[in-house]
């Protein structure tokens, strides 16, 4: 029996690369998944803090997909090697501070040394000419193809057919009169692919698989680069921007305060690391300090702790201030909405 | 019985620190792994399923997820 070709598919969990894997699984070759992990993905996270979302189905959409098509799925932790991609991406950002084109080509890199270490043949990806603005365009697939490496071990069944023939093509190992000629931002010809497959139920992400596309989220992300005067992150870092709503009063510091009880589960998981503060005198949140600030500063804080606390119309709010697992109480006046100006809002 | 702790940790990175202790096991060999974000009762079992391992038990007391595990052959599926 001849050896069946091998290929690993990026898996993100969306409609095109479920299609994509399955074109290529049909015609007879092994598919894997692989799914990366970069500490930005929509995944998981906020599901799981934030009790409003907790109704929704807490699903992993990449796992899903591998189910639904029967293939093993990698998930692979790429966490600190992305930093770069984000930082200081040589294509530049997208519309936020999303540097997609140098992250697919980040991505299918790591797919191509994957498929070396793990002796497959080639590459496939959901990948369609013009779906996206910034990775997905006629002049930026050869790109992708190239810098990572994968050169024409990189296979896009979607738009194959609008595409010169890849290795898996001229080898034989896919029928490229059975790939495709999608383009556009149409999504009509995956939806009729998808139904004449049988799938149903799939996520369909709107702006794109990770949270670098929203303006809100970059923009904490960019005022956090400012803040430190360095364009740095940690993982801790990158998931506290997903929580609670944050407010900068002052250049030194910033104050993280939990929405709901399932951020504030979240932030007390990282009370040890930070200076943080709650209303004793009436409910209210949780809030985490980040930052250096003195001890004007943590009195301006406790004052808008207790605006966010059910005491923001009383005279006095007693605030109980945790430093360095030493605890101290100030008794202050809630801020007003005068005093509080629209731009500490990040 | 090998033990893995993934409290605190968001998915997926429970189930990337699963699949990465369970490459260095042997098939039949076990894994307990103790996780708090509630989408692991969602990922790990599912992660078992098409990577071809067994979830023996699962429980949660005290707001932890406890599976146990035991490890598949890894190449029962390959060509
Ligand atoms: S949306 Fe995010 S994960 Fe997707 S290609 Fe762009 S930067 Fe990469």
């Amino acid at each position: 029996m001849p050896v069946k070709p091998k290929a690993v598919a990026l898996i993100s969990g969306g409609l095109d690369s479920m299609l994509a894997a399955r074109v290529v699984q049909q015609q007879g070759v092994h598919v894997e998944g692989i799914n990366f992990f970069t500490g930005f993905c929509v995944e998981g996270h906020t599901h799981a803090i934030r009790k409003r979302d907790q109704a929704r189905p807490k699903r992993n959409n990449a796992l899903w997909v591998a189910e639904q098509l029967g293939i093993k799925l990698h998930i692979i932790d790429i966490i600190e090697e992305y930093k770069k991609v984000v930082i200081n991406p040589k294509h530049g950002y997208g519309a936020n501070l999303n540097p997609c084109l140098d992250c697919k080509i980040f991505m299918v890199g790591k797919a191509r040394e994957w498929i070396a270490e793990n002796d497959f043949d080639f590459i496939v990806t959901g990948e369609v000419i013009g779906q996206r603005p910034m990775s997905q365009r006629k002049d930026t697939m050869p790109v992708v193809a190239r810098e990572s490496g994968a050169e024409d071990r990189l296979l896009r069944p979607l738009c194959a057919k609008n595409l010169p023939p890849t290795l898996p093509e001229r080898e034989g190992w896919v029928q490229r009169d059975q790939l495709f000629d999608f383009s556009g931002r149409s999504r009509k010809p995956q939806m009729a692919l998808a139904e004449q497959f049988g799938f149903e139920d799939y996520a369909q992400p709107a702006g794109g698989c990770c949270f670098l596309t929203d303006r809100n989220y970059s923009a904490k992300l960019q005022d956090l680069w400012q803040a430190r005067g360095t364009r740095d992150y940690e993982l801790d870092d990158i998931m506290l921007l997903k929580v609670g709503r944050h407010i900068r009063p002052r250049p030194n510091f910033k104050m993280i305060i939990a929405r709901e009880e399932g951020e504030t589960r979240f932030l007390q998981g990282y009370r040890k690391s930070f200076i943080h503060m709650h209303p004793v005198s009436h409910r209210g949140p949780l809030v985490l300090i980040d930052g250096t600030p003195d001890a004007d500063d943590l009195l301006l804080a406790a004052r808008l702790t207790a605006r966010y606390s059910q005491g923001r119309d009383a005279e006095r709010v007693e605030v109980s201030v945790v430093r360095n697992g030493v605890s101290e109480s100030l008794s202050v006046a809630p801020i007003s909405s005068q005093e509080m100006p629209d731009e500490w809002h990040i | 019985m090998q033990s893995l702790n993934a409290r605190y940790l968001l998915c997926p990175l429970p189930v990337i620190r699963v699949q990465d202790r369970v490459k260095l096991m042997q098939q039949g060999e076990v894994l307990e792994v103790v996780c708090t974000d509630p989408g692991t009762v969602h990922d790990i079992p599912a992660w078992c399923r098409i990577n071809g391992h067994r979830v023996i038990e699962s429980k949660y007391v005290d707001e932890e997820y406890t599976f146990t595990l035991e490890v598949g052959s890894r190449f029962a599926d390959e060509p």
